[in-house]
């Protein structure tokens, strides 16, 4: 029974959205770092994606929302912590599809920390494309332009683990 | 700093069994949590006023960023046994914050509201000073004994590199433009040498700070500091750097970060229950 409540939360977790990137769940951000069920109650550790986020606040209030109209759970604690690191690596597959679905292109593979980066165009794949604004509406995008279908676009800035 | 004998304090709850070691951790998350406060309310002034929309954009993305590290940090302060986030935002008399003075420093003459007459040649020698430092004392504190606080820097660290590259080219292409704009960034860093002293100081606590393996000593941390800038800007003076109005990491500080204070809590004070 556990590992099937545990399955049930994972699902729910697929439908929450991230308030700034409609469609694309918290999930398959790859934001949701440890569920644990005891008995009723589930409790749910997050890990923000930038910390100057001002979702986060409604990315917990609506994760606790979904889990807790599952008929038997009680209560839900969502918890966000600083302690592990969200990196653009995290986002699945799923996540990708959907982001540029939206017209914000998945984050640049191979990125180096600081360095100048492009990634393809979300609506036509060109790579005619130049930076416009690195930093975008929200800390996690960037401001692009296509020279091929002279469309705007935005796309998620890559963050990766920082060595030193 | 080699982690060496010295062992790994992993949690709050350990860290609070040696009031000599919880003092100096405490002290050192401060300055840290202090400087990114102080300089993103100097960015949040410059809303709606920087040169241009582009720029506006960028410079509001990374003040609401640092705003966020600050606020982490404050966190872990809490965790500690401090009050909570905003009280230690928004209640704290200035003679008890420990950002370095240069921080504070007003953004030009004129009020926010009325004519603001805020110079873009400070904000731009003061921010890419600022995100060199606060890259090398992230660095070293990547290897700090706090391995909450060690984990927050590498977080804070992954988003940085797009703060510092931004006044990177800001201070490139401006020094290398018109005379006007070579001047004017000259004088600022010429003021800045002279008040920027206490920014690697470590405070009261510097001795326990580096016994206990928390941080770099302060001389090392000026070192890094000033060959991290000497990578973009040659000319900066290495040798007499002064510390005009004292030291913000023992609690000195100028009217301008009362000022700051002053206008920061205003709504704050007006209803401390209201949630936001």
């Amino acid at each position: 029974m556990q590992e099937q409540r545990l399955q049930e939360v994972r699902a729910v977790l697929k439908t929450v959205d991230d308030p700034e990137l409609p469609s694309v769940s918290v999930s398959d951000l790859g934001m949701v770092h440890d569920v644990k069920i005891i008995g009723s109650q589930v409790y749910i550790t997050m890990v923000p994606t930038f910390a100057g986020c001002p979702a986060l606040d409604f990315i917990q209030r609506d994760v606790q929302k979904a889990v807790t109209e599952l008929s038997w759970v009680s209560e839900c604690e969502v918890q966000f912590t600083f302690q592990e690191k969200w990196s653009t690596d995290a986002i699945t597959d799923e996540g990708k599809k959907q982001l540029k679905k939206h017209g914000i292109a998945p984050p640049p593979e191979n990125y180096q920390p600081g360095n100048e980066w492009t990634v393809a165009c979300p609506y036509c794949d060109s790579d005619f494309t130049s930076m416009e604004n690195v930093f975008g509406p929200t800390a996690c995008r960037s401001i692009l332009y296509c020279t091929t279908c002279k469309n705007p676009f935005e796309a998620m800035k890559p963050v990766v683990d920082y060595v030193y | 700093m080699e982690r060496g004998e010295e062992e790994m304090i992993e949690s709050a709850e350990k860290a609070k069994q040696d009031p000599i070691y919880l003092n100096a951790l405490k002290d050192l998350i401060y300055q840290l949590a202090d400087d990114d406060f102080i300089i993103s309310f100097r960015g949040s002034e410059w809303l709606g006023l920087a040169p241009h929309i582009e720029e506006d954009v960028a410079f509001s993305s990374i003040t609401q960023n640092t705003m966020g590290h600050a606020l982490m940090f404050y966190n872990l302060l809490e965790e500690l046994g401090e009050p909570e986030a905003d009280q230690l935002a928004h209640e704290r008399q200035s003679n008890v914050r420990k950002n370095a003075i240069y921080f504070e420093k007003k953004n030009g003459e004129g009020h926010y509201t009325e004519e603001p007459y805020y110079d873009w040649a400070l904000t731009v020698v003061r921010n890419f000073l600022y995100e060199t430092f606060k890259k090398v004392k992230l660095e070293a504190i990547t290897k700090s004994s706090y391995q909450p606080l060690a984990n927050v820097a590498g977080k804070v660290l992954m988003e940085q590199p797009y703060h510092l590259a931004h006044w990177k080219i800001w201070f490139n292409q401006l020094y290398h433009s018109t005379d006007e704009a070579h001047e004017r960034l000259q004088a600022r860093l010429l003021e800045a040498s002279e008040e920027i002293g206490d920014v690697y100081e470590l405070g009261h606590h510097a001795t326990e700070m580096e016994h206990f393996e928390l941080m770099i000593s302060e001389g090392t941390l000026r070192e890094r500091w000033l060959n991290e800038v000497s990578k973009t800007i040659q000319e900066f003076p290495s040798i007499d750097i002064g510390k005009k109005f004292g030291s913000g990491r023992e609690g000195d500080h100028t009217p301008d970060l009362n000022q700051a204070l002053e206008i920061l809590s205003e709504v704050y004070e007006s209803d401390k229950d209201a949630v936001w």
